[in-house]
């Protein structure tokens, strides 16, 4: 309602007919996608039975997408070992990875050459080679370095020295594997953080005496996370199931784990759903965790923080009452 | 004769082929209030950066309180100072921007505490209570715990005065410190700055503000070109200048 000199003139909105239509064919389509997961088919089966000497047969139908199955397996031990499994890969790679990458990030920006050239190459050889051939290159490594060996290079004086069969079991290799390969990734996102952090804050710093390291710790990588944070999330989320690779080096993680009971179950549709729901579970939570971490660290950057989803549920919810507790005003138009 | 706070004698800069700085004299007693004039790109903000070695100057010589800015001379020859050292003689040293530059992911009280508690090694109580004397002389009182995002550029650079005076400098230097300013927020800036030349600090101050320079300077450089085309006293600078180029920049900024 506007109002046109002293008379209030009714506004008509703009119809919105495309989104309208689209909006129609998007409700068909999730209808048709609950409908599907929801429905039965017959199995193959019939089921008989005599009641008064009259014989009634009927098709036995299970869910299609044997829901049954899948919440009989949801939580057993196999599969919450192997869920385990592939957290505790997860955690230990991104820390690696994490590591790995930020360390490198600073070596890429020194003003050495030969460290930024060092850390530029190693970018260059894992990101530029498959995560799952450097997976199974670790997990044949013994066949390269039977021994495994700490002493003076380019010497044969030895401190110590282990086998590396023993050394490297298949987890060993997938977290080795997979923490190396991340870390090239890492590092391009460190990068970006490092050099989005204004130049100005770099001279501040050094203006009131701060030491490179104290300019680095204190200064930069606090506002470099601002950056680093959301593509780190999605890494990690990357991580989860790209973890997943290590059941073909014989780890058995939460993929492995579902694979193992349907060879010999047959029931490869239900436990790869069973596998699915847990890494969709987890990636939820990670994602809570994620906008949590990023709020923190956008502390300085946003005048007001936005909002977090209870805040903002709680502030609709709050709007709504108040539009059913205050009578609306009468709409005039003359 | 005491030693000047700061001496320059033929200092030069040069980034590529640029020569910046053609030989640079300049001289800044104690307790005094120097202006370096000059259109952009004469290099006063170069010569700023020199005097606490943000920026290496490539020949001259450059002192700060009788030292070496940079350098060791020891038995005849120049030693580089290493990272530690020169840290140390930039913490005696205050600098505030153009921009501001405070820590954008700290508040007012944390921007102003860090460099006591992590590079002069001071408690966090006896900082805190520094600090908070600080932003009552800044007037500013209230907003330790507002982010810099929060604060008008005139608050913003008075929160940067603090933080440099915090480090319990012996020279302040300010790179066109109102520059970046609303007009009407040029002058609690200036304010500032006024009452802590009359506080007796050593300051050199990169300025178009040419009423501050008269005011407050006890002497004004004016450099063109990467020289000091002219200075001495500010009245005499500012109200008759000899030079053609002076006056046409005169001209033109008042």
């Amino acid at each position: 309602m506007t109002t046109n000199g002293d008379t209030a003139v009714q506004v008509v909105p703009v119809r919105h007919f495309g989104r309208w239509v689209a909006s129609f064919f998007a409700v068909i389509v999730v209808a048709m996608l609950i409908h599907t997961l929801l429905s039965k088919i017959p199995n193959g089966q019939v089921a008989c039975q005599t009641i008064d000497a009259v014989r009634t047969c009927h098709n036995v139908v299970n869910w299609r997408f044997s829901w049954n199955v899948v919440f009989q397996y949801f939580t057993v031990t196999e599969i919450i070992q192997g869920l385990g499994r592939t957290l505790l890969l997860t955690v230990i790679s991104m820390t690696i990875g994490i590591t790995l990458g930020v360390t490198i990030a600073i070596m890429r920006i020194s003003e050495s050459r030969l460290l930024s050239s060092t850390a530029w190459s190693y970018t260059w050889f894992f990101r530029g080679t498959p995560v799952y051939v450097q997976l199974i290159f670790w997990f044949n490594i013994a066949a390269i370095f039977p021994l495994i060996t700490l002493g003076v290079p380019f010497t044969h004086i030895t401190f110590f020295h282990l086998d590396t069969v023993t050394f490297f079991t298949p987890f060993t290799a997938g977290v080795i594997g997979l923490g190396l390969n991340e870390g090239a990734y890492m590092s391009e996102i460190a990068r970006a953080g490092l050099i989005a952090v204004e130049e100005g804050q770099i001279e501040a710093a050094s203006s009131i005496g701060m030491t490179k390291s104290q300019t680095l710790r204190l200064v930069v990588l606090p506002q470099a996370m601002r950056v680093i944070i959301p593509p780190t999330g999605n890494e990690v989320i990357s991580m989860l199931k790209t973890t997943s690779l290590v059941s073909s080096i014989g780890v058995i993680d939460l993929l492995g784990a579902a694979q193992n009971i349907y060879s010999a179950t047959y029931q490869v549709v239900p436990m790869l759903i069973v596998a699915s729901l847990w890494y969709l579970a987890v990636t939820t939570i990670l994602s809570i965790g994620q906008f949590y971490l990023e709020r923190y660290y956008a502390k300085g950057a946003l005048r007001t923080p936005p909002p977090t989803p209870i805040q903002r549920i709680r502030s609709d919810v709050r709007g709504i009452a108040a539009k059913f507790r205050t009578p609306r005003p009468a709409k005039e138009s003359r | 004769m005491t030693t000047p706070m700061v001496s320059a004698k033929g200092v030069t800069k040069s980034y590529g082929a640029v020569d910046v700085l053609r030989g640079v004299d300049l001289e800044v007693a104690r307790g005094e209030v120097t202006c370096l004039i000059g259109p952009s790109g004469s290099g006063k903000s170069t010569l700023l950066r020199c005097i606490n070695h943000l920026e290496k100057h490539d020949a001259g010589e450059l002192r700060v309180d009788g030292e070496l800015v940079g350098y060791e001379a020891r038995g005849g020859k120049l030693y580089e100072r290493n990272d530690k050292q020169i840290c140390s003689e930039r913490a005696q040293i205050g600098m505030v921007f153009q921009r501001f530059n405070l820590f954008a992911h700290m508040n007012v009280l944390d921007n102003i505490t860090v460099g006591q508690i992590k590079v002069k090694g001071l408690s966090e109580d006896v900082a805190v209570e520094k600090a908070r004397a600080l932003l009552e002389r800044v007037g500013l009182s209230g907003k330790e715990s507002n982010y810099p995002s929060q604060l008008s550029g005139g608050q913003q650079q008075r929160v940067a005065i603090a933080r440099a005076l915090a480090m319990e400098p012996k020279l302040m230097l300010f790179d066109e410190p109102t520059s970046a300013l609303d007009p009407e927020l040029v002058g609690e800036v200036l304010d500032v700055m006024k009452d802590l030349a009359r506080s007796g600090m050593t300051m050199v101050v990169v300025t178009h503000e040419m009423n501050f320079a008269r005011e407050v300077a006890n002497s004004v450089y004016f450099l063109d070109q990467g020289v000091i085309e002219e200075s001495g006293d500010p009245g005499q600078v500012l109200s008759s200048p000899s030079s053609d180029r002076l006056k046409l920049f005169l001209s033109k900024v008042l």
